[in-house]
């Protein structure tokens, strides 16, 4: 019984290591803010997106595709997954309200405490069977037809009757029958749980009427030595069965931890794609393309983080980068060359899970991995180590970049003088280009725009952040050569009033 | 040529073939060190004894040399092993026996012990029956050991433990637990219920999960509820058990007194090749030596086995130092700047001597080493005493009292005495300690601040600890043999900061 909501043919694995840059990623792209209102205050949801987000960059185009087809459905049928995901979450209910767990050292405790959550499990097991039966047909992706199969399948009626006599023979009723060999110094060994060769209640007595003597005594009441010593013997006896039992509920139990934690992801998009909806905002179902291609071809793309946090709908961007290595944004300070740029990101992140982005269309290339390298605001001590800082940084990523990965820059390496800071970063951005790494590289550095700007690369594309003529920013990007100022001038006037002269 | 002992070709009452407390000497030499370390993981033995009884003559050196070097094959070595860890069963079972209430829980550990025993008999003969053996030791043991293998009596202790054994395992029983009765009865070919219940749910297996078989005690013990079990069994397969009550009042007694001395005498070789094993891999070499009567001893390559000991498991280098005297020097009068290995040195002397005598291989490469009567050792104490005058005094008394015991076959450390004493007196009276030595004509290793002392006669040779000479503040902890010269190490370091004689001339500009 597997559940496979997130991959065709395994388990998504929470506690799967998250790529090194995590951190950079989750505080440059902002990323709680979308965690956040995917889990809607549920911890648990919390950290299932955390992980699911941030580790697309493993998944394959076809596993994208799974999950897509999946998320169809849930936005279909959201009110049948949520009632298939409270199961789970009762499970959890009951553990705690009635102190369920296997925690003891005997093997007769073992035994009790692994029956009992094995009753309660029998009860919701029967529960994810009813769905089945009713809800199956109402779903089209591959990923939930198999799940609904394997339930019926396996979950017949038939079964039930089977485990529930389990449940009642382990209780030995009759006394425990055990065989046994003689080990070392004569002691018992190879203690075995026999099955009763005879089903009668009263096969003890069919046992004394056979040839073989059988000798007995009992141990006196008040004799707590032997008591103990006989539980000892009924422990060694029971040892394996109480294993096997505990196991099967542990096994259970972690089939509903799976089928919460896979159910948890897609839970999470639904709470995403409801809240967007009331802000008025599009969903897209992304077109991903292999990694070795180069394709970024946008229309509508927002930033879900500027969205959320502000409530409101945001502009969109529009740009065609298809065929692109290099895309540099330059242009006015606060005219959305960041929003932009974490927009990329985003997507980017939220395609490669599987999610659908905030866009009217998208179509991108995914990355073998995604890499930010932002200017840090923190630690403005002195120039040198400040640039220092950031190097040392940009040694990390280099040690994790490999090639079709994708990098965001932004306004890197612009801790020293313009001059040294576009040297450095065009010979790192050279570099990488040459590596065939995807290069996203916002700047107000003109020597280093405008460098790129002259070798007029084909596989190059500069955006500007658009500027009105009054000076009012839009907050669009448009495909434009980089101009040799910023628009610093600009926020002094807004900001402190009169001529900025 | 009949078995007497691995550890001595002959037995006669006069030899003494086990000391309880080690020599006096030990703690100076850190000799006890090496021995605590070497028969550490072999307490139940008692080897010390052996350890601490140096052997007087040159044949039951060359005895044990011989048995030592047969002990070097790795096959050889196993098969002593593998016997060994069955004697250990062995008598583990047997003490067990000793221990426990019930007659057939009694009984069935005895049959373990002798079965074991069997094993380890067998087993032996025939290993040794393939081995290629040279020592007489080890020829004169395998004749013995496989006239006993083939004996009658051994022969008969072999088929019936077999017997017995095979009869008791044909018992198969149950047991039905119901409340607090009991019901024993034979097994009738029921299925096994754990693998059914395991199959009924296997649908469910989602990868690991927690092990929730718990470790039952599975330690040899039997209560009286197993026991009143065991009865019942008794009565269920009465045949087998009455061959067991046969066995035991038949078998009492079974280990042979040789076999048992030989279990316990080979470890001592075994114990010491396994140490050296160790610090062999460290690089350093173990070697043969002569032994005899010759004062014209050497070492090359020697160094000293405590100090390797302790830096087995660190990265530090054991240094190793060379030592030769020639007809008519006696005395290595060792001198150079503190911390450079002296007292090392002195040890590593004493260390290899006692080493060739109880018949072991010593730390080198190569040498030749002195067959003594006695060993001395006068080591500066720690012991904090305030007045001067007493510590003097106790000093010399001691000395005197080692003078008095010392031959001319014995030899004798000094290391560093009369450091606290001004150096009139020092010099005074390790002038006359060392004439008297001298008349002695003993082996002596004499470690000094006193550099004169290293130039008095033909007896003595002068050997120095060294630094490096680029920086005099780090030493090499070779001790070499060349005249004391306490002004070089002085010099050095003076050249290093350019402030010698010449250096100054030079510096200061007229």
């Amino acid at each position: 019984m597997k559940v496979f909501l997130m991959y065709r043919d395994r388990d998504f694995d929470p506690k799967h290591k998250l790529p090194s840059n995590e951190q950079a990623l989750t505080q440059d792209l902002e990323l709680s803010t979308l965690f956040n209102a995917m889990a809607l205050g549920d911890e648990f949801l919390f950290q299932v997106a955390k992980k699911a987000v941030l580790s697309g960059s493993n998944n394959d185009l076809d596993t994208i595709q799974y999950r897509q087809n999946i998320l169809k459905d849930c936005l279909k049928n959201a009110a049948v997954v949520r009632e298939i995901y409270r199961i789970p979450i009762e499970s959890i209910a009951n553990k705690q309200k009635h102190w369920m767990g296997i925690f003891s050292t005997y093997p007769a405790s073992i035994l009790t405490s692994s029956i009992q959550m094995l009753e309660m499990f029998v009860d919701l097991l029967k529960k994810l069977k009813r769905i089945a039966d009713e809800h199956a047909e109402q779903f089209e992706s591959e990923g939930f037809r198999r799940f609904f199969a394997m339930v019926k399948q396996e979950l017949d009626d038939d079964y039930f009757v089977i485990v529930e006599n389990h449940l009642r023979e382990l209780r030995f009723q009759g006394g425990v029958l055990l065989s046994a060999e003689l080990g070392k110094g004569n002691e018992g060994a190879h203690y075995v749980l026999r099955k009763p060769n005879h089903q009668d209640p009263n096969w003890m007595k069919r046992v004394l009427a056979k040839k073989s003597p059988v000798y007995s005594f009992t141990i006196h009441p008040r004799d707590d030595h032997g008591a103990g010593a006989l539980g000892e013997l009924r422990d060694r006896g029971i040892n394996l069965v109480a294993n096997a039992v505990a196991q099967s509920a542990d096994h259970i139990d972690s089939f509903l931890n799976t089928l919460r934690t896979e159910l948890a992801f897609y839970l999470g998009c639904l709470n995403l794609s409801e809240q967007l909806d009331q802000l008025g905002e599009p969903i897209a179902f992304p077109l991903p393309v292999a990694s070795h291609e180069r394709k970024h071809s946008i229309t509508g793309l927002y930033d879900v983080c500027l969205a959320l946090t502000m409530k409101q709908k945001v502009v969109g961007n529009d740009v065609n980068a298809d065929g692109k290595d290099l895309v540099i944004i330059t242009g006015a300070n606060q005219g959305g060359k960041s929003t932009f740029l974490r927009s990329i990101g985003l997507a980017q992140l939220m395609m490669q899970c599987g999610m659908f982005v905030a866009a009217q269309t998208f179509s991108a290339n995914v990355g073998k991995g995604l890499f930010t390298h932002y200017k840090r605001e923190e630690d403005a001590t002195m120039k040198s180590g400040k640039l220092d800082e950031e190097l040392d940084r940009m040694s990390v990523i280099v040690d994790a970049l490999t090639s079709d990965c994708i990098a965001l820059f932004n306004e890197s390496f612009a801790a020293t003088n313009e001059r040294e800071g576009s040297e450095i970063a065009r010979q790192i951005v050279s570099a990488l280009l040459e590596k065939r790494i995807k290069v996203f590289f916002v700047t107000h550095q003109y020597e280093l725009a405008h460098g790129f700007q002259d070798k007029k690369m084909e596989n190059s594309i500069f955006l500007r952040a658009e500027r009105q003529t009054d000076g009012g920013r839009t907050f669009k990007l448009i495909e434009e050569e980089p101009l040799q100022t910023s628009f610093g001038v600009d926020l002094y006037q807004r900001i402190f009033g009169g001529n900025g002269a | 040529m009949t078995f007497h002992s691995i550890l001595f070709e002959r037995t006669e009452d006069s030899v003494k073939k086990e000391t309880p407390e080690a020599p006096v000497f030990f703690a100076d030499l850190n000799l006890d060190q090496i021995i605590d370390a070497v028969t550490a993981r072999r307490q139940e033995y008692n080897l010390k004894p052996f350890f601490y009884t140096p052997l007087r003559d040159v044949d039951t050196i060359q005895y044990r040399h011989e048995v030592m070097q047969d002990l070097e094959s790795s096959t050889l070595l196993s098969h002593i092993q593998s016997f060994a860890e069955k004697m250990i069963v062995m008598r583990r079972y047997l003490a067990l026996v000793d221990k426990l209430d019930f007659n057939y829980h009694k009984k069935g550990w005895f049959l373990e012990a002798a079965e074991v025993y069997c094993e380890a008999i067998n087993g032996l003969a025939h290993d040794l029956s393939l081995a290629d053996l040279k020592s007489r030791g080890f020829l004169a043991f395998r004749a013995y050991v496989t006239d006993y293998a083939n004996s009658h009596s051994f022969k008969s202790l072999t088929a019936e433990t077999q017997k017995c054994k095979a009869e008791l395992s044909t018992v198969q029983y149950c047991v039905i637990i119901k409340d607090s009765t009991v019901r024993v009865r034979k097994y009738e070919a029921e299925t096994d219920y754990s693998v059914e219940v395991e199959k009924t749910f296997e649908k469910f297996k989602q990868g690991a999960v927690k092990d929730y078989r718990v470790q039952l005690y599975e330690g040899s013990g039997m209560n009286h509820v197993e026991a009143q079990i065991l009865d019942f069994v008794a009565r269920l397969y009465p045949g087998a058990f009455a061959l067991l009550d046969l066995f035991c009042a038949r078998h009492s007694g079974f280990v042979d007194e040789t076999i048992r001395a030989f279990d316990r005498e080979i470890q001592f070789y075994v114990a010491y090749l396994e140490y050296i094993a160790n610090i062999k891999r460290k690089g350093l070499a173990f070697c043969y030596p002569q032994v005899g009567e010759s004062r014209e001893v050497f070492v090359s390559d020697g160094f000293d086995l405590a100090l390797a000991g302790k830096l087995l498991y660190t990265s530090t280098p054991v240094i190793c130092n060379d030592f030769a005297l020639r007809d008519p020097e006696r005395i290595i009068v060792v001198t150079g700047p503190n911390q450079g290995g002296k007292t090392t040195f002195a040890r590593t002397f004493g260390q290899l001597h006692y080493l060739a005598s109880i018949g072991c291989p010593v730390p080198g490469r190569e040498a030749r080493l002195f067959l003594y009567d006695q060993i001395f050792a006068h080591f500066e104490r720690e012991e904090n005493i305030k007045n001067l005058r007493g510590k003097l005094q106790d000093d010399l008394v001691r000395i005197h009292e080692i003078l008095v015991h010392a031959t001319p076959n014995s030899i004798l450390i000094m290391n560093e005495i009369f450091s606290s004493t001004t150096l009139q007196d020092a010099f005074f009276l390790s002038r006359k300690i060392i004439t008297r030595v001298m008349e002695l004509d003993l082996l002596c290793v004499w470690v000094t601040f006193i550099d004169e002392m290293a130039s008095l006669s033909e007896k003595t040779v002068s050997m120095v600890s060294t630094v490096v000479p680029e920086n005099p503040a780090e030493r090499t902890f070779k001790i070499v043999r060349k005249p004391a010269d306490g002004l070089a190490y002085a010099l050095s370091i003076a050249e290093k900061h350019r402030l010698t004689y010449e250096h100054i001339k030079e510096r200061i500009k007229p």
